[in-house]
């Protein structure tokens, strides 16, 4: 309303999502950092070897950190971009069922190749993934059966065979030493060369897809009978859509795992989701998200000395995502809590004005000042309250203290808040009493909520359906903030003598 | 099948013997209609009538099982941009992260080709559709803010961004404020008078005799289809919503069983 000070709080929260970003971000180095002390335990190193190894770390010189963060790095993107168009179509599930699916792909790559061949893998998992993506269609549309279940089923029997898979091949004895069991939960120290170059090229893939068919996804996602009737290949882009998404899965296989690779298609997006209400800004902010977590998770899992790395993305990634459902600039619990107590808080204030007023009324405006004592009075409150809430008046401008005879001067701005806060609450008693036919002894507590927010051009249409009434329901006079200023303290007698009661 | 005659212009719509089955349960049978140009069409007929899974087999959003149709002469897939739809305000997530402007800007998406970005253009003419239904005051508002009848105008200022000749509308009226509804009528009839084709599903038969021209009375086949005056008859309402047509179902039941 006309309270500069007060409306401009939220304002300032909502103008500057990056400023919670930007804190969040800080909340993670200091978190980072943090658990230093813990991972020394883990690890059984010294403070000092943590500190060089994070020097080791960010000075980037030796190669295989270099593997392990790019990679990290990438798979942070492209998992982050494409899991926004799940968390968009409430698709959320058939990542996690396509991430586990892979797994025999994985392992009948392994067994194929003999070794720990990328593009072996690669293709395996590529063809169980969309084997597995294929089945649930297939089970959610020859039987009655819906599609969490056919999830549900097609996840846990491609994992089970996946799993009886990997035991087998590190049975063999050229299995033993693969690290095939690196793909349960991930180990980024383990990307190679050949890994890496497979993962820039998933990642280049899924950013030149979203940018060129922008479009196309976005419609087909928001609203896939539309965008048929326009003439899109809605399916194709579904199916174009899952295959990107295989390959970001089995891309991040080898440093996240097979198990938690979902998390990461889920929990940026996720978290972007909360941050935004643009599609685009999603994607970017998700695509961020799972940069962070990527690289964060990679730098934790290094420190404490090669920990599984895809727990600690996760981690990292669930970590952003707490800040996100925390201090979202709208959606944020913590946000939405301070903006309830900033309004109630605004409330308070505006009561006390109303109250300051009332007194002043009572007495037909004779004498200017109001003290504690009369205040808290009133108020039914200790004197302490009540100077507390005098000096809330004093901080916004509203009122001025007296310090020898210990009075509440009302500023001009003070007074015209509360002779709106007056009227609004007089009119809306009036207009309840005149158009719904409320009783008069029923409408107080409803104008106590409602005089808070009524915008003055709702003031104005009542105003007018009451035929410019001066006189509530109670036989009180409505005042106009104009004829204050007018007429001021000075002129009390155009006023008729002050209502009954409180 | 027999093709137009190539000295009369093709009609907007023309459906010959469309059958729609849903898991091989018919939900229309052998359906045969005719919509001459620049009128303003009501699909009426009870629940599970098929009123809304005839228009989306007219736009290819369902497939067909058998019969054809035809927009403006030719088939389907070369009249896409020639169509406009307004769906069920339910089959879409409000919670989607974009704005009003971003939803009305779908409607050029169909003109644009590939690659292509909406345009300056583009956006003038998503805003003027936006005045059209009163709603540009709200063109950067998340959609979730919405109110049901704000929702369903936004679809609308969609539809007009398509800039079509022939419209389908699934139940645009369809928990709207009566103020949203009038409205509605009357972008429908500016648009009759512009020589555009309407064809809407409605639930409400008091209301359909003074909206539309033409109404079609449809129960898993069509029943009548002509002039409101003619076909907005008691007889002919009790044929569609009455008991007489039950032996349909019954036998497409029976089909779906023995599969």
């Amino acid at each position: 309303m006309n309270c500069p000070s007060l409306t401009a709080e939220p304002w300032r929260l909502r103008s500057h999502p990056w400023f919670t970003a930007l804190l969040l971000l800080l909340f993670l180095l200091a978190l980072a950092f943090a658990p230093s002390a813990e991972a020394a335990k883990i690890g059984e190193l010294s403070v000092n070897s943590v500190r060089t190894q994070a020097l080791r770390f960010l000075s980037l010189q030796d190669p295989a950190v270099r593997y392990a963060l790019a990679g990290s790095v990438l798979l942070g993107i492209s998992c982050g971009l494409l899991g926004a168009f799940l968390v968009v179509r409430r698709l959320a599930l058939v990542g996690d069922a396509l991430s586990h699916a892979v797994l025999p792909g994985v392992a009948a790559g392994f067994l194929w190749s003999q070794t720990k061949d990328p593009v072996a893998i690669f293709i395996g998992a590529v063809i169980a993934g969309l084997l597995g993506t294929l089945v649930v269609e297939g089970i959610k549309q020859t039987t009655r059966l819906k599609e969490d279940a056919a999830l549900g089923l097609v996840l846990a029997g491609f994992y089970a065979v996946g799993i009886c898979l990997v035991t087998m091949i590190q049975r063999l004895p050229t299995g033993a030493k693969s690290g095939i069991d690196k793909f349960l939960f991930g180990q980024a120290a383990a990307i190679g060369p050949g890994d890496l170059k497979l993962m820039a090229a998933v990642a280049f893939v899924a950013i030149a897809t979203v940018l060129a068919f922008y479009k196309e996804l976005l419609v087909a996602s928001f609203d896939p009978a539309f965008a048929r009737s326009a003439g899109f290949p809605v399916r194709a882009i579904h199916y174009a859509l899952m295959l990107l998404l295989a390959f970001a899965v089995v891309s991040a296989l080898q440093a996240v795992g097979v198990v938690l690779v979902s998390a990461m298609l889920i929990t940026p997006a996720a978290a972007a989701y909360l941050l935004t209400d643009r599609m685009h800004r999603m994607l970017l902010l998700a695509a961020g998200i799972g940069l962070v977590s990527g690289a964060l998770g990679c730098f934790l899992s290094f420190l404490g000395s090669n920990l599984p790395t895809g727990p600690l993305m996760v981690l990292s990634g669930s970590t952003l995502f707490a800040g996100a459902f925390l201090f979202a600039p709208r959606h944020g619990v913590v946000t939405r809590w301070w903006l309830h107590r900033s309004r109630s808080g605004r409330i308070r204030r505006e009561n006390t004005l109303k109250t300051v007023y009332r007194i002043l009324e009572d007495r037909q405006f004779h004498g200017d000042g109001v003290t504690f004592r009369e205040l808290a009075e009133r108020r039914r409150e200790t004197m302490e309250d009540a100077e507390c809430q005098a000096r809330e008046l004093v901080r916004h401008n509203f009122a001025s203290l007296h310090s020898v005879d210990r009075t509440i001067l009302l500023t001009p701005d003070g007074r015209q808040r509360a002779v709106e806060l007056v009227r609004n609450h007089r009119l809306w008693e009036l207009y309840l009493t005149h158009a719904a036919h409320i009783p008069a002894d029923h409408v107080h507590e409803d104008a106590e909520r409602i005089e808070h927010v009524l915008g003055e051009d709702v003031v104005r249409e009542l105003e007018r359906r009451l035929n410019y009434a001066d006189t509530d329901p109670h036989g009180r006079p409505i005042p106009t903030p104009n004829a204050v200023h007018a007429a001021g303290p000075s002129e009390p007698d155009r006023r008729p003598p002050a209502g009954y009661g409180r | 099948m027999n093709t137009p005659a190539p000295e009369t212009p093709a009609p907007p719509l023309e459906i010959h013997d469309l059958t729609v089955a849903y898991q091989r349960r018919p939900v229309l049978w052998g359906v045969d209609l005719v919509v001459p140009p620049g009128k303003l069409v009501g699909i009426i007929g009870p629940n599970g009538a098929g009123k809304s899974t005839l228009i989306k087999a007219c736009m290819g959003v369902v497939p067909i099982a058998g019969g054809w149709v035809r927009i403006f002469g030719s088939p389907l897939g070369r009249a896409h941009r020639r169509v406009g739809y307004v769906p069920q305000r339910e089959s879409v997530d409000w919670d989607f992260p974009v704005n009003v402007m971003d939803l009305v800007l779908m409607g050029r998406y169909g003109k644009l080709g590939l690659f292509r970005r909406p345009s300056r253009a583009d956006r003038d003419i998503a805003r003027d559709c936006l005045e059209k239904v009163g709603m540009l005051p709200y063109a950067n508002r998340q959609i979730a803010n919405l109110s049901g009848g704000q929702q369903q105008r936004v679809f609308l200022a969609r539809a007009l961004a398509q800039e079509s000749d022939l419209y389908f509308m699934d139940e645009p009226f369809a928990g709207v404020d009566a103020a949203t509804e009038a409205a509605i009528v009357t972008l429908l009839h500016e648009l009759r008078d512009r020589g555009r084709t309407i064809l809407v599903v409605h639930h409400d038969l008091p209301t359909a005799r003074n909206y539309f021209d033409m109404l079609l009375l449809l129960n898993l086949r069509r029943v009548a289809f002509g002039p409101t005056d003619e076909v907005f008859t008691y007889e002919l309402l009790q044929k569609t919503y009455g008991g007489r047509l039950t032996i349909l179902s019954e036998v497409a039941e029976a089909v779906r069983q023995r599969g």
